[in-house]
C-alpha cells in the first residue's frame, strides 16, 4: 500500500518511504543538513531553526528535521536563502551564549562549536546578551552541572527526560527572552526528583549539561607519595572508551585501557567486573532465599518479585517513585560500592595496607555512580569506599592529558586478587546482561546443569526492546532445591526509567507476576549509561552492545561461580553468599524520598 | 489600481439571534456537502489571523477519516486592544453555538470546545447558561453535540492553534510543527476545525441568508464584513462592523482626527501604513492586488503627528520579545536583538546602517520562525523602520 515518494534534493532524485522526513532523505544521499534540536533517540522539537532548507514554491523555509517529504518535491540545502539564514541563525544563538569555549568542558566535543566553526562566524556584530539576566549555574549535585548560560534552549534535555527516562525532572518555564530550563520550583537539581542517571548530559549538545568531574582530585591523589591510588573498571566503559579515543564504535579496547591506567600511574589496575562476578553469587542466593520464603515458608513478608539494585539511577528513581517498593529492591550494593568497600578491607588486609592511605577509585559508564559514592551509607569500610568516580569521557581526558598514544597502546592485563572476572561479569554493561548471569549461576547451583540455552547465550533477555520477558521452567532440581522442582521461573528486563515505569506499574496493579526482574537506568544498560562517550544513538549502543557480547564470548569462564577470585574471596574472607561478613560489606538499605 | 469601496457599515454579526433554532434545523436538513458548498461559494476567509478559506478548512477536515473529531471555537482574544470576540460572546452566544454544532455536522464531531481567554472569566455565567439551553435544544432535536469551555492561561501565544491544543492537553503552550495541520492532526491529534469566534458568527449569516448576501459584500479576495477594533488618536474609538475593500483613505476620513499620520492594521503583527499610502491601500486579504493589507485580528489603530514611531516600534517589540514562547531561535533572540538594536541606533551606539541588519534579521525571522507570531514580527518592523526611518534614528 505504502507508495514511495519521489523528489529531488539539490538536482539529485531521491525516493523515501512514505514518513520520511526531508533531513532523513538528504542523508539517504549524502547531503548533510545541520542540526541542534534534533536527536534521533528523541521525539522532534524543530525549535532550534538550523536545518531550514528551502523548498520551491513555498514562500518560507522549511525546517527538514520535521517535514515529511511530499511527491515531488523540490529541494535545495544549500541555496543563498538557505546560507544568510542558516548562517543568521547560529549568530543569534550566539550572540544569547556564553561561548567561552576555551574554559568549557564540552570544549572539542559540542555541536554549537562545531557549528559555528563550519560556518565561520567571523563577524558578529549582534548586540552580546549574555550576561543573560535570566540564568544560574547549579554545581551542587555530586553528578551534575547545570549552567544555563550555555545553554541552546533546544529542549534535548527535557525531552530525554521525559520520553527515554520518564521522570520529568526538567521543564520548560517562563516565555520569551526568559525561556529557560529549570525543574520544580527551580530547585538545584540535586534536591528534585532527578535519578542522576546523566541521560541527558549525553542527549544535551553543549556545555550547558556536563558531568561534575574529579580529574584534579584523581590527578592529585595519584601524584601524592603517601596515597596508594587503586582504579576499577566498570564493564561497559571498555566498549565504550576507544570512541573518545580515534576508534569507531564497537571497538573492545580492555587491554589498552589497563595498560593506559597503568600508565597514568594507579598503583593497582582492578576490575568491577570481580564484584560484578560477587555480585551474582549474593544476588542469586538472595533470590533463592526468597523464593524458598515463599514457596516453602509462606512467608507472607518476603517481597517478589525481587529487583536488581545495580543502577543506581534506577536506585534513587524508585526511592523517589515507586517508596512502598523498596523492600523489592536486591539488598546487594552495585558492583562499584562492593568493590569500595572490599578494597579498604579484603585488598589492604591482603596487601597489607593501612586502609586509610587506599584512595579508590573508579571508572564508570554513568554519572549516577557519582551520587552513589557519595552516599552516607557507603561508609561500611569504616571510610569511604569510593573516593572518587570518573565517567568514560573523564577518562579518555586524562590519557589525552597525559599524553598516551591509545591507538598504539599494548594490551595489558588486570592486577589480581580483584581482577579476575567471567564472561558473565561482562555483559553486565548490557540491558539483560545481569539477568542472564544470574540465571546461568542460580540455574546451575539449583539443577546442578548448564542454563538449557544454546552455549549459554540466554538470547530472549538480551537485545534493544525495552521490556523482555523470560521464563524458565526448573526441571529435576538438587535434592536441596526439591521445593523448586517444576517451578516457572518469570523474570522480566526493562531499561530506560520509562520502561521502569511500565513494569513497576503492571508489579503494581497485579498484571504481572514476575520473580525477578532486572532494571537499569540508562537506554541499552550500562553501555548507553550517561558517562559514555557523546554522541549516542540505536547505531552506537547497538554496536557497544554487539562488542560486550563478544568479549564474553571469547572468555573462557563463563559464570561468575567459577571465578577462581570470587571462590578465593569466599574461602579467604567472606565464607559464603549471604554470610555475616557480606551482609556487613556487601549488602545495603534504601530511603524513601520526596517526588517532587 | 486598487479595487476598493468607500467605507460602509454592515450590520450582520450582532444583528438578533433569535432565529437560531431555526438555522440550526434548517442546516441540520441540508447535506454536508451543501453546506460546505455554500461556505465555499461565499468565499468567507478565517477573521482570526491567517485568512484561510474556512469553506476549505471545514472540507478537508470532513474528508479525513476518523471517530472523533472536534470543533474549537477560538476565543482567546489576546491581541492588544481587540474585544470584538469579547462582544460576540456577550451578545450573540448562539450563532457561535449554532456554528459550532453545524461544523459538528458537517465534519463529524460530536463535541465542540470554546477556548477563553482566561481574562474572560466574567463571561462564563452567561456563556453556560446559554450552553446549557442550546445542549438542551440539540437533544430535543436529536443532535448528538456538546460544548464546553476551556478557560485559558493568559499567554497570547495560546491563541495560536496548536499551541492552544498543547494547552488543552495540559502541556506548555507552545506551537507545533506544521504538517501535520488541525485538520488532520489538532486536538489530541485528532481532526479538527478550528475558528475564530468572529468567523464562526459569519458562518451563522451564510447558513441562514445565503451565500450571496456575504460574497455580494466586499471586493475579489475579501468578501463580507468584518469587525474592526478602532482605537489610538480617535474620536471615535470602538468596534464597528465594515464592509472589506475600503480604502484606507475613508477609514482614516471617517475614524481619524484630522491629524492622523500612519495607522498600524491588524495590531502588532500586523503593518503599518503612512498617510502618503492611504489613498491606495484596501483593508482586506492579501490578494492579486497591490497595496491591500491585512486585517488579522481587526484591530485599527490610529496614530496623529503628536506620535513617536520608535515609541510604537518599541513597544511593540517589547510584547514580542515577552510574549514569544521562546522556543525558537530566530524568534526568541530575534526579537531580544531586535529591540535592543533599535535602542541602540537611538542612543547612537550602533550605526544607522545597523538598521538594515536589522531589517535582515527581520526577513531571516520571516523564512525561518516556526509559527505566526515570529514570522510577522517582520511586518510591523519593516513597514515602520522603512517609512519611519528618521524616527528611529534622531
Ligand atoms: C501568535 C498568534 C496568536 C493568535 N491568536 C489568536 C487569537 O487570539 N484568536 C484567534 O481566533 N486566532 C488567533 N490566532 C490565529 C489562529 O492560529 C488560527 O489561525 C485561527 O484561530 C483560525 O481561525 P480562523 O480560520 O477562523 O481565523 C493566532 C495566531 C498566532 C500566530
Ligand atoms: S557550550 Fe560549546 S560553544 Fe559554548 S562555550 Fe562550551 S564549547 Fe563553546
Ligand atoms: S540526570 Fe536523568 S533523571 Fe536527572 S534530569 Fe537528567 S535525564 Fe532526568
Ligand atoms: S541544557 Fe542542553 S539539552 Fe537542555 S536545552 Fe539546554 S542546550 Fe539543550
Ligand atoms: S515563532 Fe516565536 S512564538 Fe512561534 S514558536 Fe517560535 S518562539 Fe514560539
Ligand atoms: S534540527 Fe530541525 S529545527 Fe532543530
Amino acid at each position: 500500500m505504502a507508495k514511495k515518494i519521489k523528489l529531488s534534493i539539490n538536482g539529485i532524485f531521491v525516493e523515501v518511504e512514505h514518513g520520511t522526513t526531508i533531513l532523513d532523505a538528504a542523508r539517504q544521499i549524502g547531503i548533510l543538513i545541520p542540526t541542534l534540536c534534533y536527536h534521533k533517540d528523541l521525539c522532534i522539537a524543530g525549535n532550534c531553526r538550523v536545518c531550514m532548507v528551502e523548498v520551491a514554491g513555498q514562500k518560507r523555509l522549511a525546517a527538514a528535521c520535521a517535514t515529511p517529504c511530499e511527491e515531488e518535491m523540490e529541494i535545495y540545502t544549500n541555496s543563498l536563502n538557505v546560507l544568510h539564514s542558516r548562517k543568521q541563525i547560529i549568530e543569534l544563538l550566539l550572540s544569547e551564549h556564553n561561548a567561552d569555549c576555551t574554559s568549557c568542558f564540552k570544549n572539542g566535543n559540542c555541536e554549537l562549536q562545531k557549528l559555528s566553526s563550519d560556518y565561520k562566524i567571523l563577524k558578529q556584530d549582534f548586540i552580546r546578551l549574555v550576561p543573560l539576566q535570566n540564568y544560574t549555574i547549579d554545581k551542587l549535585s555530586p553528578s551534575i552541572i547545570k549552567d544555563d548560560s550555555k545553554c541552546i534552549r533546544c529542549q534535548r534535555c527535557v525531552r530525554t527526560c521525559e520520553e527515554l527516562q520518564g521522570v520529568n525532572a526538567l521543564t520548560v518555564a517562563y516565555k520569551g527572552d526568559q525561556m529557560k530550563i529549570t525543574t520544580f520550583f527551580e530547585k538545584p537539581i540535586h534536591s528534585v526528583v532527578c535519578s542522576t542517571c546523566g541521560q541527558c548530559i549525553n542527549h544535551c549538545p553543549t556545555g550547558a549539561l556536563v558531568e561534575r568531574n574529579y580529574i584534579e582530585k584523581v590527578w592529585d591523589a595519584i601524584s601524592d607519595k603517601t596515597k596508594h591510588v587503586i582504579v576499577q573498571t566498570a564493564p561497559a566503559v571498555r566498549v565504550g572508551l576507544g570512541e573518545e579515543l580515534g576508534f569507531e564504535p564497537g571497538k573492545r579496547v580492555t587491554g589498552k585501557m589497563v595498560a593506559a591506567l597503568k600508565r597514568l600511574g594507579f598503583d593497582a589496575v582492578m576490575d568491577t567486573d570481580f564484584t560484578a562476578d560477587l555480585t551474582i553469587m549474593e544476588e542469586g542466593t538472595e533470590l533463592l532465599m526468597r523464593l524458598k520464603a515463599a514457596l516453602v515458608d509462606h512467608d507472607p513478608e518476603v517481597k517478589l518479585p525481587m529487583a536488581t539494585s545495580c543502577s543506581p539511577g534506577w536506585i534513587k528513581y524508585i526511592e523517589h517513585m515507586y517508596p512502598e517498593y523498596l523492600g523489592h529492591l536486591s539488598t546487594c550494593k552495585s558492583p562499584q560500592q562492593m568493590f569500595g568497600a572490599l578494597a579498604k578491607t579484603y585488598y589492604a588486609k591482603a596487601r597489607n595496607l593501612d586502609p586509610e592511605t587506599i584512595v579508590s577509585v573508579s571508572i564508570m559508564p554513568c554519572t549516577a555512580k557519582k551520587f552513589e559514592a557519595n552516599r552516607p551509607e557507603m561508609h561500611d569500610s569504616g571510610f569511604r569506599d569510593v573516593d572518587y568516580v570518573l565517567t568514560t569521557r573523564e577518562l579518555a581526558i586524562m590519557i589525552k592529558q597525559a599524553g598516551l598514544d591509545f591507538l598504539k597502546m599494548e594490551d595489558a592485563h588486570f592486577d589480581r586478587l580483584m581482577g579476575e572476572s567471567t564472561g558473565a561479569a561482562v555483559i553486565f554493561g548490557a540491558t539483560g546482561g545481569v539477568m542472564e548471569a544470574a540465571l546461568r549461576t542460580a540455574y546451575e547451583l539449583v539443577t546442578g546443569r548448564d542454563v538449557p540455552f544454546e552455549n549459554l547465550n540466554i538470547t530472549p533477555v538480551r537485545g534493544m526492546e525495552g521490556i523482555k520477558e523470560a521464563s524458565l521452567k526448573i526441571e529435576n532440581p538438587l535434592e536441596q532445591w526439591a521445593f523448586l522442582d517444576g517451578v516457572e521461573l518469570k523474570c522480566a528486563v526493562a531499561h530506560g526509567l520509562v520502561n521502569a515505569k511500565k513494569v513497576m506499574d503492571s508489579i503494581r496493579t497485579g498484571e504481572s507476576n514476575y520473580h525477578f526482574i532486572e532494571i537499569m537506568a540508562c537506554p541499552g544498560g550500562c553501555l548507553g549509561g550517561g558517562g559514555q562517550p557523546i554522541p549516542t544513538s540505536p547505531e552506537i549502543r547497538r554496536k557497544r552492545a554487539e562488542a560486550i557480547y563478544a568479549e564474553d564470548t571469547g572468555m573462557t569462564l563463563r559464570k561468575s561461580h567459577q571465578n577462581p577470585e570470587v571462590i578465593k574471596i569466599y574461602k579467604d574472607f567472606l565464607e559464603s553468599p549471604g554470610g555475616e561478613k557480606s551482609h556487613h560489606l556487601l549488602h545495603t538499605h534504601y530511603t524513601a524520598r520526596e517526588r517532587f | 489600481m486598487t479595487e476598493s469601496y468607500q467605507l460602509k457599515r454592515a450590520d450582520f454579526i450582532f444583528k438578533n439571534e433569535n432565529d437560531w433554532e431555526e438555522v440550526m434545523s434548517k442546516s441540520f436538513s441540508r447535506t454536508p456537502q451543501e453546506l460546505i458548498n455554500e461556505l465555499i461559494s461565499s468565499e468567507l476567509k478565517g477573521r482570526g489571523g491567517a485568512g484561510f478559506p474556512t469553506g476549505l478548512k471545514w472540507k478537508l477536515t470532513a474528508e479525513v477519516v476518523g471517530d472523533t473529531k472536534y470543533v474549537i471555537c477560538n476565543a482567546d482574544e489576546g491581541e492588544p486592544g481587540t474585544f470584538k470576540d469579547r462582544e460576540i460572546l456577550s451578545m450573540v452566544p448562539f450563532k457561535v453555538l449554532t456554528s459550532m454544532a453545524v461544523c459538528g455536522y458537517v465534519i463529524g464531531a460530536k463535541e465542540g470546545y470554546i477556548y477563553l481567554r482566561g481574562e474572560y472569566f466574567f463571561l462564563l455565567p452567561e456563556l453556560n447558561k446559554a450552553i446549557s439551553e442550546f445542549e438542551y435544544y440539540c437533544k430535543e432535536i436529536n443532535v448528538d453535540f456538546t460544548i464546553r469551555i476551556f478557560m485559558g492561561s493568559g499567554a497570547y501565544i495560546c491563541g495560536e492553534e496548536t499551541a492552544l491544543f498543547e494547552s488543552m492537553e495540559g502541556k506548555r503552550g507552545e506551537p507545533r510543527n506544521k504538517p501535520p495541520f488541525p485538520s488532520d492532526f489538532g486536538y489530541l491529534g485528532k481532526p479538527t476545525v478550528i475558528n475564530n469566534v468572529e468567523t464562526l458568527a459569519h458562518t451563522y449569516t451564510i447558513f441562514k441568508y445565503g451565500a450571496k448576501r456575504f460574497y455580494d459584500l466586499g471586493v475579489q479576495y475579501s468578501r463580507g464584513s468584518k469587525l474592526f477594533s478602532v482605537s489610538g488618536d480617535t474620536p471615535k474609538p470602538g468596534i464597528y462592523e465594515l464592509e472589506l475593500g475600503m480604502s484606507l483613505y475613508d477609514f482614516v476620513d471617517e475614524f481619524g482626527d484630522g491629524d492622523t499620520k500612519a495607522v498600524q492594521v491588524g495590531g502588532a503583527s500586523g503593518f503599518l501604513v503612512p498617510r502618503k499610502r492611504f489613498q491606495e491601500t484596501a483593508i482586506g486579504y492579501q490578494g492579486k492586488l497591490v497595496g491591500i493589507s491585512l486585517p488579522t485580528g481587526g484591530s485599527m489603530m490610529l496614530f496623529n503627528s503628536s506620535r513617536s514611531m520608535y515609541n510604537v516600534l518599541d513597544n511593540y517589540l517589547e510584547f514580542f520579545r515577552e510574549e514569544s514562547c521562546g522556543q525558537c531561535t530566530p524568534c526568541r533572540v530575534g526579537c531580544q536583538q531586535l529591540l535592543k538594536g533599535i535602542k541602540a541606533v537611538k542612543r547612537g551606539e550602533k550605526k544607522t546602517q545597523y538598521l538594515d541588519k536589522l531589517l535582515r534579521l527581520t526577513d531571516t525571522m520571516k523564512l525561518t520562525a516556526k509559527c505566526g507570531l515570529g514570522q510577522s514580527v517582520a511586518n510591523s518592523f519593516s513597514s515602520i523602520v522603512e517609512n519611519f526611518r528618521e524616527e528611529m534614528i534622531y
